[in-house]
């Protein structure tokens, strides 16, 4: 006891302590004897990633623009349609195109892992209460951990690049969806359940027909919280050399370089601010028809 | 389904010790017991009220026949077999089959429309869409909503909304309804109409009813048999009229005290034992001739635009007695 407290005392700010020893220690550990899965791990996202990348670089920028932006007018407004064409033709004419696409296909690569884990984990825990007493210390943990820490080990296991972003961004940005999954679920009124029940549901039918139709627009609104805390913390993985927006911002910062930096943050609010509303109309189907929208188009040209 | 639906010394509470005796429940301070020893029978093809004030155990009770809840103690008999017996496979398939909800809330599924709110029994039994979307069409129909089938509920009105309660259960077309306080939600007019439309229904196609409340005029107006219940415990079960004329106890008494005695009395009850004239002749064709389970409101008018006794007959058309505006007068100042 006494030679741990005196290690603890000892420890300078430049060197980790007995606890920081202990998560050192065990991150070797899993370096030393997870190395296939770690690989395993590290090719499907390295060619997940890759895919995503290739599909979103596919089209012209223009064209890709153009889609973000029809996509825009039907689930958002016309004015949104609009303003999206004009902030990615920005983006284009500011030589940023490239590094968005690729903080892109980073955010959408750990997102879809993010759900793919989160959805099914907030359904479990919603329904049995041993798991849901299980995750919910973990995603304390996970949310009240500063962004910053989860690419230390994020880069001992996978070293730099795609790879350890995309790991360190998934369970950075998975919490919201699992928690909001839960919550969805549970919110679900009483009388509903019982109604299915009445009406002879399976568990499953429970599942599929009552609870997550119900829960659906507080999951989605998880989906979005989820892709955004993706998106903050892709651009901090450029640190680990996740490329992308991030890596114009820290160059605009290590360089002193105003304007750099200046346009980096610019892009990455405009992505932000398309990946948000896009998001977020996936919740509510469009309360116009898309004819309507399109006649709203009209109207913003007519000037009075 | 001919079977009646039996309950067999049934007692439910909530906490306490799974398997514990009727004493140790009543004694046990975890213990909320809400249905203490009920036992009676639930005839094919009547309406049957469970009737008591919020509290007495009746919600917990038909909860006990579809299996939601499932008896501390005691056997509930469902199409002759006990309800412990059947598999979770079996419980299911009777839902979807032969028995379906109606509850108090309405519990409509908001993001659905009307029509597949109807159909949604239907489709957890597997019914091809088109076919249990016509289904439901129809059981709309029938309740007046023909009109509204791609309606959500929030666009419903709360008579609207009962309606296709009524007619998801009806999609089904089960031989049971179990009804959990169906029309108290609703306004005392579009009340009065639900129960109009349900007494219709029964006269179409008689089904099983199980029919809770707390209204005691509407378990009078509906009910072949009515059931009272307080604090769990199971006070009498018979007619309207019997718990009216002879209460077993004084809280049965109690709870008939503000009901119009001529909603509930018939005229076999009250119908004076001697002819209604000396020479009496049942082919005089200016004789006035009323059935015995005639309610006194029906009556009234009939009897009293006659210029003498009316006589009163059974079900196999012999004379019971007869009825003059003094006879129902006696029986209404009682």
């Amino acid at each position: 006891m006494s030679h741990l407290l005196s290690q603890l005392w000892l420890a300078q700010a430049s060197e980790a302590g007995a606890v920081g020893a202990t998560a050192d220690s065990i991150v070797s550990w899993l370096l030393g004897n997870g190395g296939a899965l770690f690989s395993l791990i590290n090719t499907v996202i390295l060619v997940l990633t890759a895919i995503v990348e290739q599909l979103l670089n596919a089209p012209a920028p223009w064209l890709l623009a153009l889609v973000v932006a029809l996509l825009g007018l039907w689930r958002v407004s016309a004015a949104f349609g609009l303003l999206s064409l004009l902030g990615l033709n920005l983006v284009q004419a500011m030589g940023l195109w490239e590094p968005m696409v690729s903080s892109l296909a980073l955010v959408l690569t750990a997102s879809l892992l993010a759900l793919a884990i989160g959805l099914p984990l907030g359904v479990l825990a919603a329904r049995q209460r041993s798991i849901w007493q299980l995750t919910r210390p973990l995603l304390d943990l996970m949310q009240t951990m500063p962004a910053f820490v989860y690419l230390i080990p994020a880069v001992m296991l996978f070293s730099t690049g795609a790879v350890p972003s995309v790991i360190a961004t998934l369970i950075f940005a998975m919490p919201p969806v699992v928690r909001l999954t839960v919550l969805g679920i549970r919110q679900v009124p009483a009388d509903l359940i019982e109604a299915g029940r009445s009406f002879g549901c399976s568990e499953w039918q429970l599942l599929t027909k009552v609870q997550l139709p119900n829960a659906l627009p507080t999951l989605m609104t998880g989906v979005n919280q989820t892709i955004m805390l993706a998106l903050s913390m892709v651009v901090i993985a450029s640190m680990i050399g996740g490329g992308g927006l991030g890596d114009v911002v820290l160059r605009g910062i290590q360089q002193l370089n105003i304007g750099l930096g200046f346009e980096g943050g610019l892009a990455v609010v405009i992505l932000a601010v398309i990946l948000d509303r896009l998001s977020q109309s996936l919740s509510t189907p469009p309360s116009r028809s898309a004819r309507d929208r399109v006649r709203s188009l009209a109207t913003l040209w007519r000037i009075r | 389904m001919n079977e009646p639906i039996r309950l067999q010394q049934v007692w439910k509470s909530f906490g306490g010790r799974p398997g514990a005796s009727p004493a140790e429940l009543l004694q046990s301070s975890e213990a909320r017991v809400a249905v203490q020893d009920v036992s009676l029978e639930i005839r094919a093809g009547e309406i049957f009220v469970v009737m008591g004030l919020s509290g007495s155990g009746k919600s917990t009770l038909l909860r006990m026949i579809n299996g939601l809840i499932s008896p501390s103690l005691g056997v509930v008999e469902i199409e002759g077999r006990p309800l412990q017996q059947f598999s979770r496979g079996e419980l299911r398939a009777l839902r979807r089959r032969s028995m379906a909800m109606v509850f108090q809330s309405f519990a409509l599924f908001p993001q659905r429309s009307a029509l597949e709110n109807a159909a949604f029994g239907l489709e957890m039994a597997g019914i091809p869409r088109r076919q249990r979307l016509a289904k439901a069409q129809q059981a709309l129909e029938r309740v007046g909503l023909g009109g509204d089938l791609h309606r959500k509920p929030d666009q419903l009105s709360g008579g609207m909304r009962q309606r296709v309660g009524l007619a998801r259960a009806l999609a089904l077309d089960p031989p049971v309804l179990l009804m959990d306080e169906a029309f108290s939600a609703l306004d005392p007019l579009i009340r009065a109409d639900m129960q109009d439309l349900l007494l219709d229904l029964q006269r179409e196609h008689r089904r099983t009813i199980v029919f809770i409340s707390h209204d005691l005029d509407e378990a009078v107006r509906i009910g072949d048999r009515i059931a009272l219940m307080k604090d769990g415990r199971l006070l009498q079960c018979d007619t309207a009229e019997t718990l009216f004329r002879a209460p077993a106890e004084q809280a049965v008494a109690e709870f008939f005290r503000g009901v119009d005695p001529a909603g509930v009395l018939t005229l076999g009850a009250i119908a004076e034992p001697s002819p209604p004239t000396d020479g009496w002749d049942p082919k005089d064709p200016d004789l006035t001739v009323l059935s015995s389970a005639m309610l006194l409101k029906e009556a009234i008018p009939i009897v009293t635009t006659a210029n003498r006794p009316v006589a009163v007959v059974g079900n196999d058309h012999h004379l019971i007695g007869s009825v003059s505006p003094n006879t129902i007068l006696r029986a209404l100042s009682r």
